[in-house]
């Protein structure tokens, strides 16, 4: 069987915060860009965030996640950038061919250069009960009531009190569902404070220290079940028919792997990740990595990788000069000090440190 | 049940389409035209969309973003559909698979 073959400048996969910001940086520079995602709203994963982003202006503090979707892919469209939807990129073989399935069928595009911004995945954790429909990734139930308007339950229990545990709850709160409690095996609640607080306020209970036991129900959650780590054995029921679970996430990056790109694994950025230069370089020649896929952090840092991927693939490819991606350059790795220059940012500046070095 | 948000705080009025009917395993139910075909199902309660192979225990989504293929069911007569990325269009049948999708 022969495919329709097409040549690119470059292709980016993935039209989140990272992705975007990659295509936008080389598109200022005239680099032709196509951009590739499987979804059929181009934003990633901002067009489910329904909350005030904190940080700089330059972040888009102040406004809510979606709205910096939609502006940044306006911003992509006015510069000439392409964006195809509903496509799903298959593979990235070692020739540097994606294969892509897209709404007229498979195809494939061979660019000179390639941006892997595809983000990140719920992690999860295998219990019993943890199949029966009620059960869900704490992100999947976010797009089902942010982007669709409809309540993964009435009665909701959310396991795992990070960030996107304590948002997502207080999001389905929003929407007017009840959130039945938040466990944490942790001593400490995960995410920010202020997050915490908008939860507390509204009488949710925070149970921590306690070890998700169980689902349970016939065709769907009917209860979870929790034990107390500090009285062994003593299990609470507790009645919900749904059961979110915000555990953290993992890099996507199997299109990576399967081009040939040198991956590590660091815990502390979610798992396996390609090995990258501060320029967002991988191992490989013409490919780059931008965003979540690059290492779990958030929406912010994300959209300084994409910057600062585009601004390297502009320069390998002579549309701009040293001088010009310097000036960039140094705008970027400033903002990424300061994003990560608290406690939370330090770890993770720690630990991208020991990717760069390698 | 009913789990449509209807009016949002922050969202506003999150109706999604036009109302059309749509048809699981040969019932009709009501759904927004242009919205997942999961999310139309989980909206009237329908939380089950597929069986499992050996077991024939029940299964519903869990990723909503097209990757854990739980919610893959035989859309007109197309089997292994990722309903959670799918598009409702007026009239579509929509059937629970049991076991593979064949």
């Amino acid at each position: 069987m022969s495919l329709k073959r097409t040549a690119a400048e470059l292709v980016v996969v993935g039209a989140g915060p990272a992705g975007l910001c990659a295509a936008l940086e080389a598109a200022r520079a005239d680099v032709k860009v196509v951009v590739i995602d499987e979804n059929h709203l181009s934003g990633g994963q901002l067009f489910k965030q329904i909350h005030r982003f904190f940080g700089s202006q330059h972040h888009g503090a102040g406004k809510r996640g979606f709205e910096i979707g939609e502006e940044l892919t306006e911003q992509c469209r006015k510069a000439g950038v392409e964006i195809r939807l509903s496509s799903t990129v298959l593979g990235f073989f070692p020739g540097s061919e994606l294969m892509v399935d897209g709404p007229d069928g498979v195809y494939l595009v061979e660019p000179e250069a390639a941006v892997i911004a595809t983000g990140a995945n719920e992690r999860s954790l295998a219990f019993p009960g943890w199949t029966l429909p009620g059960v869900m990734g704490a992100g999947a139930a976010q797009t089902l009531v942010n982007v669709h308007g409809v309540l993964p339950g009435k009665q909701v229990f959310m396991a795992g009190s990070g960030n996107v545990g304590l948002i997502v709850a207080y999001q389905l709160l929003q929407a007017g569902a009840e959130v039945v409690g938040i466990a944490d095996i942790a001593d400490r609640i995960g995410g920010y404070g202020v997050h915490a607080e908008r939860v507390r306020r509204e009488g949710v209970p925070v149970f921590l220290r306690h070890r998700l036991v169980a689902a349970e129900g016939k065709e769907g959650v009917q209860a979870v079940l929790l034990e107390d780590m500090d009285v062994k054995g003593r299990v609470k029921r507790f009645k919900a028919d749904s059961l979110c679970l915000a555990l953290g996430l993992t890099p996507m990056a199997e299109l990576a792997a399967m081009r040939g790109c040198g991956m590590a694994y660091q815990p502390d950025l979610g798992g396996f990740l390609p090995w990258h230069d501060q320029d967002m370089r991988t191992d490989q020649e013409g490919v780059y990595v931008a965003g979540d896929a690059a290492g779990v952090e958030e929406a912010s840092v994300a959209m300084e990788e994409g910057r600062m991927a585009g601004i390297s693939v502009a320069l390998d490819m002579g549309a701009i000069n040293q001088r010009q991606a310097g000036r960039h350059r140094a705008d970027i790795l400033r903002r990424l000090k300061g994003l990560r220059g608290g406690p939370y940012g330090q770890h993770k500046l720690e630990a991208k440190r020991g990717i760069f070095c390698q | 049940m009913d789990l449509r948000v209807g009016e949002h705080p922050i969202l506003g009025d999150m109706s999604r389409g036009r109302w059309v009917t749509i048809y699981v395993d040969g019932s009709p139910i009501p759904a927004q035209e242009g919205e997942p075909v999961a999310a139309a199902l989980y909206a009237v309660g329908i939380r089950t969309t597929r069986l499992s192979r050996h077991l024939g225990e029940p299964r519903g989504p869990f990723c909503m973003i097209g990757r854990c293929t739980e919610c893959a069911m035989t859309v007109d007569g197309k089997p292994n559909i990722r309903t959670c990325l799918l598009p409702v269009r007026e009239g579509m049948r929509v059937e629970t698979p049991k076991g593979v999708g064949s």
